[in-house]
C-alpha cells in the first residue's frame, strides 16, 4: 500500500505534465517536446525566487505567473509563425526550443545539482498500520488540486468553453467570431502552468539540474499514449496507473528494481501502440476513403 | 445601398482558381440564393465573404471592406456562417453548441427566442451534439447561427443529407425568420426548386462566374436554369 502512494505521487507528476501534453495536443496535434525543458526552466524561475528569500509557496505562486506567460509568449512568438506549415515544421520547432532551453537554462544558473526544498514535511505517518509518506500525499494533493481547478475551469467557465470550442474545431471557432491565436496562447499559457507544478513537484525528489523533466517527460509521453493522447481524462489516469505500475514493478520486480524502470515505461508504451493505439479514453481515428 | 456587395471578387487553392471574378449583391431583409453545379464556386463564394480563403477584389458589408480582413473579424461584423457540413463542435453538449453562437455569452432573451423556434433543443440540451440525427444537426447549427443575432445569414447547402420533410421543416424557419424579423439571408444551395422557392432573387454560378442573375420568376422562366437546374 505504501509503494502505491508513493506510485500515485510520482503518477500525479507524470500526470500534470501528461496533461499539458494533451491539452496542446488536443488544440494543435501538436506534440510540444519542449514541455519538460519550460517546466524545468519554471523551476528553476522557483528555485531563484527561493535563493532570494521568498518562502516556498509565494514562489510557486509567482512561478506559476510567469510560466503562464511564458508559456503564452511561447505560443505567440514561436509557434503563431509557423501554424499553417506542416506539422513536422512546428515538431521541430518544439524540439529546437527544447534544445535551447536546456541550453539557457545551463547558462543561467549553471549544471551543478542544487537542492530544491520540499514544501511539505519529510516525516511519515501510519494510517491502519500502512506507513506513507507525508511528502507523497502533498505532492498527490498538490498535482490533483491543480488538475481539479483546471477542470473546473474548462467545465464551469465562459473561457473554459470556448477554448475546448477552439480545440475542437478552429475554424467553427473562428466563424462564430473566437480570436482563435489568442485562445491558443492562453493554452499553451496553462499548459506551462500544469507543467511548472509538475516541475515544481518532482524537484524535491530528483534534485535540480537542467536535465530534472527529461525522463519524466518520457514517463509522461507513455502516461499520455496510455490514457489516449487527445483525451485530458486519459492523461491524468494514464499519469497515475503509470506511476504506480512502474513503482510496483521497480519495487518488487527484482530484475527492474531502479535501473529498468524507464524501459519498463517504454514498454508499456509500445504495448500500447500495438494493442490499442487509441489508449484507454482516446478515440480512434476512423478516415472515410 | 445593398448590405452585402461583391465586386470583381477572385479566389483561388494553391493553383487552382475557383472564383474568376464574382460580383452580387445583398439587400437588407432579402433572401438570395446562390445556384450552380458542383466546384462551381458557390461554397468558395461563401469562404471568400468570411475571408476562410484569400481572395482578391472588393468585399463590402454595411459600408465595410471585408476584404483581407480575419474570419474572427468577420463574425464580429454580424455575418454568421453555417458551412456545409454544419461545423457544430461535436465533443460539446448541444447547449454549449449553442452559446458558442454567442462566443459562451448567452443572454436569457436570446436562449428563448432560439428554443421558441427550435423547442426540441430544451429536451436535448445535455446530449452530445455528435449524437444528434444530421436534421438536428443542421437545425442546432441554424439555432446557433441564430443565437448571434446575425445581420446576415449564409447558409451553404442545407438540405445536403437531409429528408425532404426536415428539408421542408427547415426551409419553413429559414422563411418565418425573414418575414417575421426581416433576417436577411444569403444561401448556397444545389437543389434548385427548394432554393428558388425561398428565395426573392438568385444567382446562377458556372465555373467561377455569375453566367445568369434575377428574380426567382426570372429564373424559373429561363430556359436553360429550367433544363440544368429544375429538370423541366
Amino acid at each position: 500500500m505504501q509503494q502505491v502512494v508513493s506510485g500515485l505521487a510520482q503518477g500525479s507528476i507524470y500526470a500534470s505534465l501528461a496533461l499539458a501534453l494533451v491539452l496542446i495536443y488536443r488544440a494543435t496535434d501538436v506534440l510540444n517536446f519542449a514541455q519538460g525543458e519550460m517546466a524545468t526552466f519554471t523551476t528553476y524561475v522557483a528555485w531563484s525566487l527561493m535563493d532570494n528569500g521568498l518562502s516556498f509557496w509565494p514562489a510557486f505562486a509567482v512561478t506559476l505567473v510567469v510560466a503562464f506567460v511564458g508559456g503564452a509568449a511561447v505560443e505567440r512568438v514561436l509557434i503563431r509563425p509557423v501554424e499553417h506549415r506542416p506539422e513536422i515544421v512546428i515538431v521541430i520547432v518544439t524540439i529546437g526550443l527544447l534544445i535551447a532551453l536546456n541550453g539557457l537554462t545551463g547558462w543561467i544558473w549553471g549544471p551543478e545539482v542544487k537542492a530544491f526544498d520540499s514544501p511539505f514535511p519529510l516525516r511519515t505517518i501510519d494510517v491502519a498500520g500502512v506507513v506513507i509518506s507525508l511528502q507523497d500525499l502533498g505532492v498527490l494533493a498538490v498535482c490533483l488540486i491543480t488538475v481539479a481547478l483546471l477542470w473546473a475551469f474548462f467545465r464551469f467557465t465562459t473561457l473554459g468553453l470556448v477554448m475546448r470550442a477552439v480545440a475542437n474545431s478552429q475554424d467553427s471557432s473562428r466563424l462564430l467570431g473566437v480570436r482563435v491565436g489568442w485562445m491558443l496562447a492562453l493554452g499553451w499559457g496553462l499548459a506551462a502552468v500544469l507543467g511548472a507544478v509538475a516541475g515544481m513537484m518532482a524537484a524535491p525528489a530528483l534534485t535540480l539540474d537542467p536535465n530534472l523533466m527529461l525522463v519524466v517527460l518520457i514517463y509522461s509521453f507513455a502516461a499520455a499514449v496510455l490514457g489516449g493522447i487527445d483525451s485530458p481524462v486519459g492523461a491524468v489516469v494514464g499519469g497515475l496507473v503509470l506511476g504506480v505500475v512502474i513503482n510496483l514493478l521497480g519495487t518488487y520486480v527484482d530484475f527492474i528494481g531502479g535501473e529498468l524502470r524507464l524501459p519498463a515505461a517504454l514498454t508499456v508504451l509500445l504495448l500500447v501502440l500495438l494493442i490499442r493505439p487509441q489508449g484507454l479514453f482516446g478515440h480512434r481515428v476512423v478516415t472515410r476513403v | 445601398m445593398p448590405l452585402l456587395e461583391l465586386r470583381d471578387v477572385r479566389a483561388r487553392y494553391g493553383p487552382i482558381r475557383a472564383l474568376h471574378g464574382v460580383s452580387l449583391t445583398v439587400d437588407e431583409g432579402d433572401v438570395v440564393a446562390l445556384l450552380g453545379a458542383n466546384g462551381a464556386g458557390k461554397t468558395t463564394t461563401l469562404r471568400s465573404v468570411s475571408n476562410m480563403v484569400r481572395t482578391n477584389g472588393e468585399i463590402v458589408f454595411d459600408g465595410r471592406r471585408l476584404t483581407r480582413r480575419s474570419p474572427e473579424f468577420v463574425a464580429r461584423q454580424g455575418i454568421a456562417h453555417v458551412p456545409e457540413g454544419r461545423g457544430l463542435f461535436p465533443e460539446l453538449s448541444v447547449w454549449e453548441n449553442l452559446r458558442m453562437g454567442a462566443r459562451g455569452r448567452l443572454a436569457s432573451k436570446e436562449a428563448e427566442r432560439v428554443i421558441e423556434a427550435f423547442p426540441w433543443i430544451e429536451r436535448r440540451r445535455d446530449q452530445h451534439a455528435a449524437t444528434l440525427s444530421g436534421g438536428e444537426q443542421q437545425m442546432l447549427a441554424l439555432a446557433r447561427a441564430l443565437a448571434s443575432k446575425p445581420r446576415l445569414l449564409m447558409l451553404d447547402e442545407p438540405s445536403l443529407g437531409l429528408a425532404p420533410t426536415v428539408v421542408r421543416e427547415l426551409f419553413g424557419i429559414v422563411r418565418r425568420l425573414n418575414e417575421e424579423e426581416g433576417l436577411t439571408v444569403l444561401v448556397v444551395e444545389q437543389n434548385a426548386t427548394i432554393a428558388l422557392g425561398l428565395a426573392s432573387r438568385a444567382y446562377v454560378l458556372e465555373v467561377g462566374k455569375v453566367a445568369v442573375e434575377g428574380t426567382s420568376d426570372e429564373l424559373e422562366r429561363h430556359e436553360a436554369v429550367r433544363k440544368s437546374y429544375l429538370g423541366y
